[in-house]
Order: C-alpha cells, then structure tokens, then sequence
C-alpha cells in the first residue's frame, strides 16, 4: 500500500490567493484527503473553471485542467464517461458553476456522471474584483450594485436538489473536520455529488458566513443534518425541525412532541424533504442546515453508456469497417 | 384494357424532380427511385429540398418538398439544372416547381389534388389543368388518389391511411417510364416494413399499380431509356455526406487506434452524423447528446483530454457557440475535430438549405491569434476521406481541426465505389508514457518537426501536468504572464499550423495546354465547377480547374498555381471569402462568382461565368 503525504500532492507552483482566503484552507483540506487515499495520483483529474477558486488545479499534483469559464462540468463530463477508473473532480465558483455555467452543472447532475463538484461559494465575483453573484443577497452593495442588488438568489443546494443531483452537501471551509468529511463522502458516492462550500472571500465579502462560522453564532444558527437522526439544534439544542404540510420548519423542542421531529433522512428517493430543509435559509443569515442533504444511489451514466457499447458488440460483434460501409446494400459493375 | 405501341428514346441523361407536399413523401420517392437507378448501373447525383418547417401547412407554397435526381450513362457529378420530368403531386408543387422544367418538359399531374381548396392555398386563380398555361409542356394527367385507393384496398390499410401510398404509386409510374425495375424498391419496402406487413403490402400493390398503369394506359406515349453509365470496376454503394462523413470518423478512429467520442447538439443539417453514429456502439463510438454545443465541445475536449479522439458536429450557429472552447482546445494543444455542416446563415439564416459562409469564420472566426486547420469536403464521397485526413491534422499536430461539410453534401446522394480499406493510412499516434526533461515530465516539449508537442494521458504515472487556458511557459507548460514568452508561444502556435503545408499534397490541377484561365473552388461546388469545365470544354475552349481540400493553410503550389494564370475564377456559395483569402494572402486578384440562394451553382452558371471570363 502506498502512503502519501499531503507534500505529495503539493505542486513547485507558488499559490497566488489572498492571504487568509478560505481557498488556503479548502487546499489543504483536499490534499490531506488526496493523502489518505490508496488511489494513485495519476488517476486523479481535478477540472476547474475560471475564478479565484479556478486555480485551483495548477496547485494539486495530478492531473488537471484550468478551463473556461463555467464549462469544467462539461469536460469533466468529456472524462468522466471516457475513463470511468478515473476519480475526477471539477472545482467551481458560485459565479462559475451558477451564473456562467449553470447549464452544464445541472445537466452533469441530472446525468449522474462520477464527478466530485466542488463548489466554492463565497458570494462575490472574487476574480473580477468584487461584483454580485448569483448568490449574493438582495440589496447586496458592490460596484456593480452600488444601490443594492435587485436580484434573487440562488439557493445552491436547491437548484442541485431540483436537478435531482443523487448527492448533496453544505460545509465551510473553516471547519475542517467536516469539510474533511463531507468530502469523503462525496467522494466516495457513486455518481455526481455537489458539495457547497462557504469559502470566506476575505478581500470583497468578508464574514459573509460569520452567522455559521461566528463563535457565538454559530452555536445558534448550524443545523447540523446527521442521517437517521432527529434534527435539534441551538446553543442549548433548544430548537427542532418539524414538517408541516411539505415545509420544514423550526420550532421549540420543548413545546413539540419528540415524535413529530423531523429524522433526517439523506436516502429518502424523492428530494423533496430534502429541498424543504434547503429552504430553511437563502443563505447563511440565520439557522442553515449543514451536511449531507441527499445520497442516493442512481444509474450513471458512463455504466450505462458502457453497457450499450457491450451490449451491441454481443449483438453485432466488434465493429467491421466493411460492413459499415456496405450497409446501404452494394452492387458490382464489371 | 389494350396496350399501346410507344416510342422509347434513349437519353445520356434525365433530369427527374419529384414534388409534392412535405407530408407526400416525396424525399422517400425520390430515394427509391435513386436506387433503383443506382442498381440499374446508371452514374447519379441528387438534390433534396425540404421545408424549414416540419409541418408547414398542407398544400402551401411553403410546405412544398422536392428530390431532384439526375441518371445518366456516363459520367455526371450534378443533380442537374433543369427537370426533364417533373412530377407534382398538388397545385402548390406545380407553382413553385413550374419555372424550373424547359419548354417541351415533361410533368407528371396528381389530378386528384387539383380542386377548389388546393389551388386557393397555392394562389392559382385558375386551374392550370384548365386554363391552357401548360400548353408548352407534355402533361400527364393521372388521377393518383384514385389508383391509390384502388390499388390498395385489399392490403387491410383503411381510411386516410391509404393515400399515404400514393408517393410509391408515383415512384412505380416513373420507373415504368424509365424502365427501372422494381425489385429492389420492393425489397427495401418489406424490410423497412417488417413489423406493419399491412403497410408494407399497400406500399407494394401501390408501386405496381403505378408501373402497370404506365404500361396499360394511353397517355404514356412516349417513355425513355438511360443505358447503365461505364463506370470504374468496383464494388458501388449508394451514400449521402452525413453518412460518409460519420464513417469517415469511425475509419479514421480505428486507424488512429483511439476510441470515437461524438458530442454533438442536434441541428439541421448536422444531426444525422449524430443519428449515424449513434448507431454503431459497436465500434465503441461514444455518442453524447449534450445540452448544447459550448457543453458539447466541452464534452469531446475533455475525451481528448483523456486520450480518446473527441469530435463534436455542428452547424455554423453551433460554431459560433463552440469558438471559446475551440481556442482552449488549441491553446491546450488537445487533438479535436470540429465537423461544421454549413447552411444559410446568418442566425437561423436558411437552415434547410446549403451555403459556404462559415469558411472565414473557421479560419479567423475566434478571440486571440488563433490559428487552426480547416479542411473542406467537396462530395458524398470525399467526405468519408475528409474525415480521416481531419482527424490525422488533429493528432500529429496535437490541434483543433475544422472539418467543413455544408447542407447540399449532407443530404445529396451520389454512388460511392467502396475504397480499399487496407489501403487507408495508418494514422495512430503514441502517448507519452516516459519523462522527457531529465526525470520530469514538460508538456509543452515539442517534437523538432511537427512543433506538436506530446499527448500524456491521465493514469499516466510521473507525468502528472496542467493544463490550461493561461499563456503557457515554453517548455514547462507553467502559467507565465512574461510578455516575450507569450509572443514567443504565439508565434510558435502559429508556426506549427504553417507547418502543416509540408505536410499536405500539392494541388492538382486539371489544366488543357495554353489555358489562360483557372476555376478553382472549394467544398460543395466541385460538382458545379467540373460540370460547367466539362461544358466549356465540350464547346472547344481550354480551361484550368482545381479544387481545395486544405483551406488553412493552403498547399504550398497555391501561390505559384493562381499566379499562372491571367484569370482566376472563384465560384463559391457566400460572399467572395475564398476570394478573400486569396486576396490578401498573394496580392493578386480574382474574379469572384457567387450565389446564396441556399442552393448550389448549376453548371449552366459556372459555363457563363467561365464563357465571360475566356472572351
Ligand atoms: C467568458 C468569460 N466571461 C467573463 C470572464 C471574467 N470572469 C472571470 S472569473 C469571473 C467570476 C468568477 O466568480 P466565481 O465563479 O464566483 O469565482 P471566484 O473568483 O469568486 O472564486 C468572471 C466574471 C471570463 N473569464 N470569461
Ligand atoms: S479575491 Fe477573495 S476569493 Fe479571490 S483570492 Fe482573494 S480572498 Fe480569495
Ligand atoms: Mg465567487
């Protein structure tokens, strides 16, 4: 068995974030992941768009694609259902993967191809220095919002839930523990798995997250999803979840009775408890569940494509250029 | 019934324009009787003309659908400019077939067709069976519904249903015309008909019907006669561009020794290479339906990425979607093909009909220096070696290749004799397993002849790299914003595209002693031009011709071949963009002939032009 370091998985590139990016600390967070594994380094893949969060690839030592903007799902996809042995990842911003890109990430999801999709939200267009995003709050100031953006925002994990993704997180990238887990878990599933990670951009949407990452907040506002458990949060576990009519919603566990507790349950085939309890916050302002929201197992699309392929050698045999070209029927002229 | 004596005339050659409403199933008529005339050993070209609308309204102008099929005895490379024979299944078939056929034409009638209601939706204020207006031409009135029904109501087809077989009924009258036999129309009916055998016997009793109405009945005095053409031993098919074109992959796939990856969103005129290819998983070809063409092309790069040959096909919309990702491919330096299928632009332009105005947006056509190969198809047939020869540029120059088709090469039918298979090149590559700089790995070494610089494939192991869309440092591959490297790497990008020249065969040119004046073309309208040389040459005059596959970067005799003569005629379906090139490249000028009106040149266009040019 081989044993890596995280060093084996540090490249000679010198890494050109922020000081105090979160992005520092994701880095890590996957390298020391990349390190626990058996799985040599050659047959890692790391896919990435363009952004802060982009460069990601020039810093891992695998191999790797710095892309275009908002279409690392799509050649993810391109080796994903080439090279299935692969353990390919794509790495993605929140303007990225849902503004630029977010055509090719719902249809990767839908599709199910065997990707981990990494994507780092900090809010903000960090790379461009400092406009809305997709999921920036209303009335967000920035400079190209200097009255307050008048957009709605996308909810992550509800637009990969609507697109039926068959795995689904939230974590931050401070917590590393978690982040370490919920990695795992996404890279172990078998299938594309959409991990959101509060990514703190320090430079033009500092403390964004500071209601899930605050010492004092964050007691009160992470809602932390563990499977097959009933969810009860707040600084005193004070509080629970409950489902009524479809929504989730928060109560006092004291004035609930403990059977009417939500128990989550992240295998559930349809997405829509799932949704309802992605829908608890927009964003990180309050109360936000954080971890697996969904991980179900779903036909992929390389295994089928694979299978097709096999499935019409049996039938016809190995493909016979003589007969391709013949079959609109011949004649001979002497 | 009584059978009449009649007149057989042998022609060269007959033009025939099947005509109807989009839902008379007139492509299929046409193709029937294409094959059987490709069986019977007569040389052929044809030329669809559909609707942009799938269903435009019945018995409109608009829905109208032809299938123009030229058969001959020897040697012929057009559909044809004028139908000798045209049949027209409604009033609105006639209108808009009628200026086309010559005075004395022959035109067959659906009479059925021609009541109150039809000739309103095709703007005839009278009957033109009526008002003497076809006096010039020899008509043939036949009731075709009426038979129709008749001939099938014994085949268990019932109601509106039964007329759907009166496109076969029409294909039997003509091939009674033109003594075409009927066995293999037969054939292909109950094969394609296998699990409606009710279908598949109207079909059958309604072809017949319509051959035996021609021997039996008066009105067919006259019938013709189109001995089989002399053509080159061999083993003939009958292909249309999209389907050489798919094959053309899949061979050039297996002689490269990679596996096929296909990505493509469905266009007119592309989609049926995606359709084909689609077909034959055996051959491990990967399709990918994606969810648009940006996700396509992202899709075949990344396959290349992983040491697969990635292909996506497009129309020129698609093009325009696909050019960022282009230039990442190329910067990258990642082998991929680019199929654009031209057709009337721009935007949605005329998206049935064929025209060849992307040749500058696939030269020049992307942000940056962005230099790449484009190579052209100029028939059915050269597509299949189009292909290959594509997908040889893309993996020994390590670079995106545009391989440019257009509507007319796509959909026309021509015979194809089967190429040697053996004798296909051998255009396999090998990936870099080893370290090339000490004990690491650069991947942005290039080999001393090519420039190409090496393939290392993920799974690979020690030869871990990025790459990316970032100017790269010569050698190492790093990111570097240093501005003389990144002049340098322009400059060597472009180099290794020039390159290309030494590698690609000179220019043929067909040329009579003393010519004076030179026809040179690209793509589609090799027919055109060799059919309107051939005229010219027949009347005496001497004349040049010469046809472009590689159109980025032009072969080396170029230069020299346009600066031998005192006129260069440029035939094309745009603008004037070879004219362009050629322009600007040699500092010469040309005369430039052009035509977009979403159909090709006919040979009579191309003789005036050079009649002009020689006087
Ligand atoms: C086609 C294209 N349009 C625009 C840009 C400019 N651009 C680069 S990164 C970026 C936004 C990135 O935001 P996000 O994905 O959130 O990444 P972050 O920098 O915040 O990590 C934009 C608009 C580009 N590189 N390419
Ligand atoms: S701009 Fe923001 S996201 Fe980008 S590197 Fe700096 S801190 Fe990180
Ligand atoms: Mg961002």
């Amino acid at each position: 068995m081989t044993t890596f370091e995280r060093a084996d998985f540090q490249t000679d590139q010198e890494v050109r974030w922020c000081p105090g990016c979160g992005d520092y600390t994701i880095l890590a967070t996957v390298q020391n992941y990349l390190a626990s594994l058996e799985i040599p380094r050659e047959n890692h893949v790391f896919i990435s768009g363009i952004g802060c969060a982009a460069r990601f690839p020039y810093y891992v030592e695998t191999y790797g694609m710095h892309s275009i903007h908002g279409r690392a799902p799509a050649i993810a996809s391109g080796i994903a259902s080439t090279r299935p042995e692969l353990s390919v990842w794509v790495v993605t911003g929140d303007g990225d993967a849902l503004s630029i890109g977010g055509n090719h990430l719902i249809h990767a999801l839908r599709r199910n191809l065997n990707m981990t999709i990494l994507l780092f939200n900090n809010q903000i267009y960090g790379l461009t220095k400092g406009q809305y995003s997709p999921t920036s709050e209303t009335g967000k100031r920035t400079k190209s919002s200097p009255m307050g953006a008048i957009e709605h925002p996308f909810n992550p994990i509800s637009v990969a839930l609507g697109a039926e993704a068959s795995f689904v997180a939230r974590t931050i990238d401070m917590d590393r523990d978690h982040s370490s887990e919920v990695i795992r878990r996404a890279h172990e599933h078998n299938g594309a798995a959409l991990v959101e990670i509060y990514q703190n951009c320090n430079v033009f949407n500092d403390k964004a997250f500071i209601q899930v990452t605050g010492k004092e907040e964050r007691t009160v506002n992470r809602i932390n999803l563990v499977h097959g458990e009933p969810i009860i949060f707040g600084a005193s576990d004070e509080k629970a979840i409950v489902m009524r009519d479809g929504a989730a919603s928060i109560v006092d566990l004291a004035e609930t009775d403990p059977g009417d507790v939500h128990i989550h349950d992240e295998r559930a085939t349809s997405p829509a408890a799932a949704f309802s309890l992605s829908r608890l916050s927009h964003g990180p302002y309050g109360p936000t569940p954080i971890g697996v929201f969904r991980a179900v197992e779903r036909d992929g699309y390389s295994e089928m494509l694979d299978r097709q392929i096999l499935d019409a050698q049996a039938k016809k045999g190995p493909g016979d250029l003589m007969d391709l070209v013949s079959q609109n029927g011949t004649w001979d002229v002497q | 019934m009584t059978t009449t004596s009649h007149t057989t005339e042998t022609r060269h050659r007959v033009v025939v324009r099947f005509a109807g409403d989009s839902g008379d199933g007139m492509q299929l008529a046409g193709a029937r009787f294409t094959d059987a005339s490709a069986v019977f050993g007569n040389d052929l070209a044809t030329l669809p003309n559909f609707p942009a609308e799938i269903r435009a309204p019945a018995g409109t102008l608009p829905g109208v659908s032809s299938f123009q099929v030229q058969i001959a005895d020897s040697d012929i490379l057009t559909p044809g400019d004028r139908p000798d024979v045209l049949v027209a299944m409604n009033p609105a078939a006639l209108k808009s077939n009628l200026q086309d056929v010559p005075e004395s034409g022959t035109i067959i009638i659906n009479t059925d067709a021609f009541e109150a209601r039809n000739l309103e939706k095709a703007g005839y204020e009278a009957n033109p069976l009526e008002d003497g207006s076809l006096d010039k031409y020899k008509v043939l009135r036949v009731g075709m519904e009426e038979l129709t029904k008749e001939a099938v109501k014994d085949s268990g087809v019932r109601g509106r249903a039964t007329l759907r077989s009166k496109n076969l009924l029409a294909v039997g009258i003509v091939a009674w015309m033109f003594d075409r036999p009927l066995e293999p129309t037969i054939e292909w009916i109950t094969e394609k008909f296998a699990s409606l055998p009710e279908v598949a016997a109207a079909n059958v009793s309604a072809l017949k019907a319509g051959y035996h109405y021609g021997e039996t009945t008066e009105i067919f005095s006259h019938t013709y006669e189109v001995p089989p053409a002399q053509m080159t031993p061999g083993v003939y098919t009958n292909v249309t561009g999209n389907q050489t074109l798919a094959w053309g992959l899949i061979a050039g796939a297996q002689q490269a020794k990679l596996p096929l990856l296909y990505a493509s969103y469905p266009i007119t005129p592309a989609s049926d290479i995606l359709h084909e290819l689609a077909r034959h998983r055996n051959f491990g070809v990967r399709t990918f339906q994606a969810e648009d063409e940006i996700a396509a092309v992202g899709v075949a790069l990344g396959a290349s990425f992983a040491g697969h040959l990635g292909i996506t096909g497009t129309s020129g919309p698609g093009v325009a979607l696909k050019s960022e990702t282009i230039s990442l491919a190329l910067i990258t330096e990642l082998p991929m093909v680019i199929v654009d299928v031209q057709r009337g632009g721009p935007s949605t332009g005329l998206p049935t009909k064929t025209e060849q105005s992307d040749l500058l947006m696939s030269i020049y056509g992307r942000h940056g220096e962005a230099p790449m190969p484009v190579v052209a198809a100029s028939t059915p047939a050269d597509a299949f070696d189009t292909a290959i020869e594509a997908i040889r540029l893309a993996i020994k120059y390590m670079t995106p290749v545009i391989l440019l088709s257009d509507g007319y090469i796509a959909t026309s039918a021509e015979p194809w004799r089967l190429p040697d298979l053996s004798q296909l090149p051998d255009i396999s590559t090998t990936f870099q397993v080893d370290p090339n700089h000490g004990d690491e790995y650069w991947p942005y070494i290039r080999e001393e002849k090519t420039l190409a610089r090496p393939w290392a494939v993920p799974g690979t192991a020690g030869l871990e790299h990025r790459v990316g869309g970032l100017e790269k440092q010569d050698g190492t591959g790093n990111v570097s914003y240093d501005p003389l490297n990144h002049e340098k790497m322009t400059i060597l990008r472009e180099d290794k595209i020039k390159g290309i020249a030494e590698d690609i065969p000179d220019l043929i040119v067909d040329s009579d002693d003393d010519a004076t004046t030179l026809v040179l073309g690209w793509g589609s309208t090799y027919a055109s031009i060799v059919a309107g040389v051939r005229r010219v040459r027949a009347n005496g005059h001497k004349v040049a011709q010469a046809h472009l596959r590689h159109v980025n970067p032009f072969p080396k005799n170029l230069e020299s071949v346009v600066r031998s003569y005192d006129t260069v005629l440029v035939p094309e379906l745009n603008r004037g963009q070879l004219s362009r090139l050629l322009r600007e490249r040699y500092l010469i000028d040309v005369k430039s002939l052009t035509k977009v009106q979403g159909k090709p040149f006919m040979a009579a266009e191309v003789e005036q032009a050079l009649m002009e040019s020689l006087s």
